[in-house]
């Protein structure tokens, strides 16, 4: 059995981030395990720009970004198994991997970082009527193929859904000569980010259909065109407003889902809403020495969210490895709780009050809200108010905490729930 | 003066600029969360300009596509010219990150560089 002080399972960049700030932190023996044949995950295929401009000052295209973190981990030596699966990962933290050199191994971590990222949702789960035929599918199955592997999957495109994959695929299609035909919004709102809404759309006048969906799927081998409705408030399909749009491709973005078989099988509690772990501010699991960060925990739109999220789990880690305290035994826990308009937040809960130093809250709302205040309440006081221009699903939103607002968490014990609402 | 609210697309924050413009002057502009923002709108409104990113061939690499974009950004209406100049270019293993391969796309006096390093095969 292999002895690891760390494993890190996923070399994206959230694993990245993780692995090179243990090594900051004074860890020496650590793995990174990656199922791709190269590090770097997810960004390798994302070639377009806009990415790292909070992070690293200026704005990087994903391989870059992801070369950057990779050419550090190589300069630190840290090790790692590329076009290696983990299969399995016991609460005891032994790990059992698959590669076709080594054939099966079993590692035993002290500790683990969880940075698996998330999947895609496919058709499957939406259930659209109709054929079956080829020409459907998932945005970020198609962005591989055309940036990586270089083939077009078709000439004429639908796009349903309007997330941030499926509008930067618009606008790379439409380059590389098909004509994107319009994307489908199923809600009142794009999911996307406006500024991709601008660039991958308005830039190319390609029509944005929201409150549309696909209802029907026509073709027998090949894709031959959709049917498409406008929906009522409640999601429904009107009658009479069905307009057939010939096309042979039909793009998917319709979100993606943290990839957690591996942590469900570690026996970690996962939220419900987010489908991640639920973790503290440290990043720490409910699984003793088991920590989670990246897309793994909750759908991030930006990568630069996901390394300062990184950092947070790498340095906690680091420190747990050291001085062996097991990550649940931290005395009084608080949690947090989405308020009025919230869907969720991140960390779920608050656990080592004794050493927190800062803290940060993700959150997401559940629907557009302009001109709202941001309150964090405990008990019955306020932590923190702020107004912000526009809120919306698609975009995450961060409160930071000052040390004062800290102090009345550690002093407070009567009270156990930090609540976030949006107020209007 | 007319007021235009435009979507600053500099950075991932994408935000709503006012902008106060009469045919080409640029008068106040508000909304920006720092100062990119305002160079962005004053752009936005008189000459706009994109970056742009794809592939080009590579052979003998890893991969048979290399990533590419250009340098800085490049007039907007340009962008399909320059795609199809591109399209006409291949390029060997080994690339690193940084290097030109296409000088000065379409006389923009802008370069195409690779945006990612493609060893060779073996
Ligand atoms: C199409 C697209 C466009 C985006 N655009 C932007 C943008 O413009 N700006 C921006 O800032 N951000 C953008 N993002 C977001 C950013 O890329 C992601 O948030 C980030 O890549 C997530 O990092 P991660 O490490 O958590 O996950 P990933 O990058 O997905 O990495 C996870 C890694 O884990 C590996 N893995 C999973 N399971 C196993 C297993 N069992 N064994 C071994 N390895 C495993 C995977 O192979 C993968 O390499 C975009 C994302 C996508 C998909
Ligand atoms: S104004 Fe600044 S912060 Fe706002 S989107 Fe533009 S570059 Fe980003």
């Amino acid at each position: 059995m292999l002895k690891v002080d760390l494993a890190v399972i996923g070399g994206g960049p959230a694993g990245l981030a993780a692995a090179l700030e243990a090594r900051k932190n004074g860890i020496e023996n650590i793995l990174i395990i990656e199922r791709e044949k190269e590090l770097g995950g997810i960004l390798q295929q994302c070639i377009h720009n806009g990415f790292g401009l909070h992070y690293f000052g200026e704005e990087l295209t994903g391989p870059e970004y992801a070369e950057r973190f990779v050419e550090q981990v190589k300069k630190e030596g840290i090790a790692y198994k590329t076009s290696t699966m983990v299969l399995d990962i016991r609460p005891d933290r032994t790990i059992t991997a698959v590669n076709s050199t080594d054939g099966l191994i079993k590692i035993s971590a002290a500790c683990i970082i969880l940075a698996m990222g998330c999947r895609e949702r496919t058709r499957g789960t939406l259930n659209i009527p109709g054929d079956r035929p080829a020409g459907i599918f998932t945005a970020g199955t198609a962005q591989r193929f055309v940036n990586m592997e270089g083939y077009m999957p078709g000439k004429k495109v639908v796009i349903l859904g309007s997330g941030d994959i499926g509008l930067i695929m618009a606008r790379r299609l439409t380059l590389e000569g098909a004509e994107v035909k319009m994307v489908c919004e199923l809600l009142p709102y794009s999911g996307g980010l406006t500024r991709n809404i601008v660039q991958c759309l308005e830039d190319y006048n390609i029509p944005l259909r929201l409150s549309h969906t696909v209802v029907k799927i026509h073709g027998k081998d090949r894709l031959k065109g959709v049917t498409v409705a406008k929906v009522d408030s409640n999601r429904q399909p009107i009658k009479g407003t069905e307009e057939y749009v010939e096309c042979d491709t039909l793009l998917l973005s319709v979100g993606l889902i943290p990839e957690n078989e591996l942590s469900r099988g570690a026996g970690i509690q996962i939220d419900p809403v987010t489908s991640g772990p639920v973790v503290d501010e440290r990043m720490a699991t409910s699984v003793e020495g088991i920590f989670a960060c990246g897309n793994v925990v909750h759908v991030h739109d930006l990568v630069d969210n996901v390394t300062m999220e990184s950092i947070t789990a790498g340095r906690n880690a680091a420190k747990y490895i050291l001085s062996c305290k097991d990550t649940r035994s931290v005395g009084r826990s608080i949690k947090t709780v989405p308020g009025h308009g919230v869907r969720y937040i991140v960390p779920q809960r608050i656990s080592d009050l004794e050493n927190i130093e800062e803290l940060k809250l993700f959150f997401r709302t559940n629907d557009v809200y302009r001109n709202a205040l941001v309150v964090v309440h405990f008990g019955q006081k306020t932590l923190y108010s702020a107004k912000r221009q526009k809120l919306a699903p698609g975009e995450m939103e961060t409160v930071k905490l000052k040390s004062e607002a800290l102090a009345e968490l550690v002093c407070d014990t009567s009270c156990d729930e930090l609540k976030v609402d949006i107020e209007l | 003066m007319e007021e235009r609210i435009i979507t600053c697309i500099v950075c991932p924050m994408g935000c709503r600029l006012n902008v106060e413009a009469e045919n080409d002057k640029i008068g106040n502009i508000s909304g920006n969360r720092c100062s990119r923002g305002k160079t962005y709108a004053a752009e936005e409104c008189t000459a706009p300009k994109r970056m742009l990113t794809t592939t080009v061939r590579v052979s003998g690499g890893i991969h048979p596509f290399l990533p590419v974009k250009t340098e800085r950004a490049i007039p907007k209406g340009l962008i399909r010219q320059c795609m199809e100049e591109i399209r006409s270019v291949q390029v060997s293993a080994p690339v690193k990150a940084g290097d030109i391969i296409v000088k000065n796309i379409c006389g923009t006096g802008v370069d195409i560089i690779a945006t990612r390093s493609i060893p060779c095969q073996n």
